[in-house]
């Protein structure tokens, strides 16, 4: 239940974190919050030879909004990212999620970019940029790119980050639209626990009133989040409406979740369905009140 | 460097055996200032408990999931097993041991779970004393909901919650009584900066 000995990196800027990165035939991995690397370690389940703990590196502890994107910088952490007002009036989901990361003293120290480069399939914050499609920016010493969340996580703790890479910053779109709302729900056998299920919702309202379209995203049914347009399922409907069979159906059409010990893959294919509209409802109450205020 | 003291020399044996690099720490732990030298790999928990020899920081599960080792960090809750001990250079934290008033008398949260029976066995209290006493700063006047989600990331295998949760209440009265106590509690708690 200890790390095995590992080398220890410290830098001070940017520049100094991908040059310890660059160093070949190092297994070097990035300590931000730690919160899923550090007991990884204890488990022994990662053995990295090298630590480059970027918690120095202030200037990517920011959450901005600007261009149409809420920009989280690789050390703003989830504490950070739910206490912005910006961040929450420019895209509302993002509070509605992290309120579900853990516990408290978990989001004090855990960071929002980590968790989406973690790719935990149970993670909401990867469900969260899979469904805006939203970018990560990754950077190392031959320069920067940017990844589309749809290329972005290949499968359970495995995103498209390449060795020498570190992810500087992950951009979630704005909610555009006078007319649309996000709900997000989740159900976990205990407060603060890896969800059995859970969804994040964006739904948008027609000219007439009525609903335009949705799309979703799920956790914790498959190796990585997976998206569903529901649109074919609920537009047209009238936006009060508090029940959504179709979409309901859809959704356990086309998901294929897996059994485990903490539930079977029936019982998670039946949440998805009542999540769904769950964060359908609160997803069109938020797109009314958009209409009306 | 300084002389080395009876850790340190721990310390260094270990590091002959292993053949692994120290760093030194130097933390600000219940106001005074401390320096270890630890493995990169050192949890903070064990840095608290076997370095700094505060042994009121209990260990449970060492993953992140029970809650007892939670100290606060520059006064924000956090698992003591999920940090590295030498990331934490630099840090002004607060354990069990640091709650207590400057005359030992009880802080406001300890006083309230002895007075309503927070605890049984006592393990995981250290870490919902630093958790409530950090929560009641941010959240005064806790409605039932709120207390709940105070306590919601630490497990207790005796109580059955019930006393936990009137000691968020009784805890958050009781500081409401003693304001000036709080205040000097608060005062003493400021770190001073490393000696």
């Amino acid at each position: 239940m200890k790390p095995r000995p590992l080398g220890y990196a410290r830098p001070q800027s940017v520049t100094e974190a991908l040059a310890a990165l660059a160093v070949p035939d190092v297994e070097a991995k990035v300590l931000a919050g730690g919160q899923s690397l550090v007991p990884l370690m204890s488990l022994r389940l990662a053995a990295p030879d090298l630590l480059v703990d970027i918690n120095r590196l202030s200037e990517l502890s920011y959450v901005a909004v600007a261009d149409g994107q809420v920009r989280v910088g690789a050390l703003a952490r989830h504490a950070d990212v739910l206490a912005s007002e910006a961040a929450a009036a420019a895209q509302p989901l993002l509070r509605k999620a992290l309120r579900f990361v853990a516990h408290p003293a978990i989001r004090n120290r855990g960071t929002t970019v980590g968790s989406i480069v973690h790719a935990d399939p149970a993670g909401e914050m990867p469900a969260v940029l899979a469904l805006l499609a939203g970018t990560v920016v990754v950077a190392s010493t031959a320069g920067r790119r940017s990844i589309p969340a749809s290329e972005f996580f290949l499968g359970p703790l495995e995103s498209a980050v390449q060795p020498g890479e570190l992810a500087t910053e992950v951009q979630f779109p704005v909610l555009s639209g006078p007319a649309a709302g996000t709900g997000f729900s989740e159900v976990s056998r205990r407060r603060g626990d890896y969800a059995v299920c859970g969804v994040a919702a964006i739904a948008w309202l027609g000219a007439d009133g009525r609903i335009g379209g949705a799309k979703a995203a799920y956790l914790s049914v498959a190796p990585s989040p997976v998206v569903l347009d529901l649109t074919e399922a609920v537009a047209a409907r009238p936006a009060d409406d508090v029940l959504f069979p179709a979409a309901a159906s859809l959704v356990r059409a086309r998901l294929e979740p897996e059994s485990d010990i903490h539930a079977t893959a029936g019982y998670r294919r039946q949440l998805a369905g009542v999540l769904t509209e769950r964060a359908l409802v609160e997803a069109l109450a938020q797109a009314r009140e958009a209409v009306t205020a | 460097m300084s002389p080395p003291d009876e850790l340190h020399r721990v310390e260094m044996r270990g590091a002959k055996l292993h053949g692994e690099e120290l760093h030194e720490v130097r933390l600000i732990v219940n106001g005074a200032a401390r320096t270890a030298h630890v493995p990169a790999r050192r949890l903070l928990s064990d840095c608290i408990r076997h370095d700094l020899r505060l042994t009121g920081t209990h260990v449970g599960c060492e993953h992140g999931v029970c809650g007892a080792c939670t100290i606060l960090l520059d006064g924000a809750p956090v698992r003591s097993c999920l940090l590295l001990a030498v990331s934490a250079d630099g840090a002004a934290i607060t354990t069990i041991e640091g709650l207590a008033e400057p005359d030992g008398a009880l802080s406001p949260v300890q006083q309230a779970f002895s007075e309503c029976h927070g605890l049984q066995c006592g393990f995981c209290t250290p870490g919902f004393l630093t958790t409530v006493t950090a929560g009641l700063r941010a959240v005064p006047d806790p409605d039932d909901e709120q207390a709940r989600e105070m306590i919601a990331g630490n497990l207790c295998r005796c109580t059955g919650y019930q006393n936990i949760l009137a000691s968020v209440h009784r805890a958050a009265e009781i500081t409401r009584d003693r304001p000036s106590r709080v205040a000097s509690r608060e005062a003493a708690a400021t770190p001073a900066g490393p000696a």
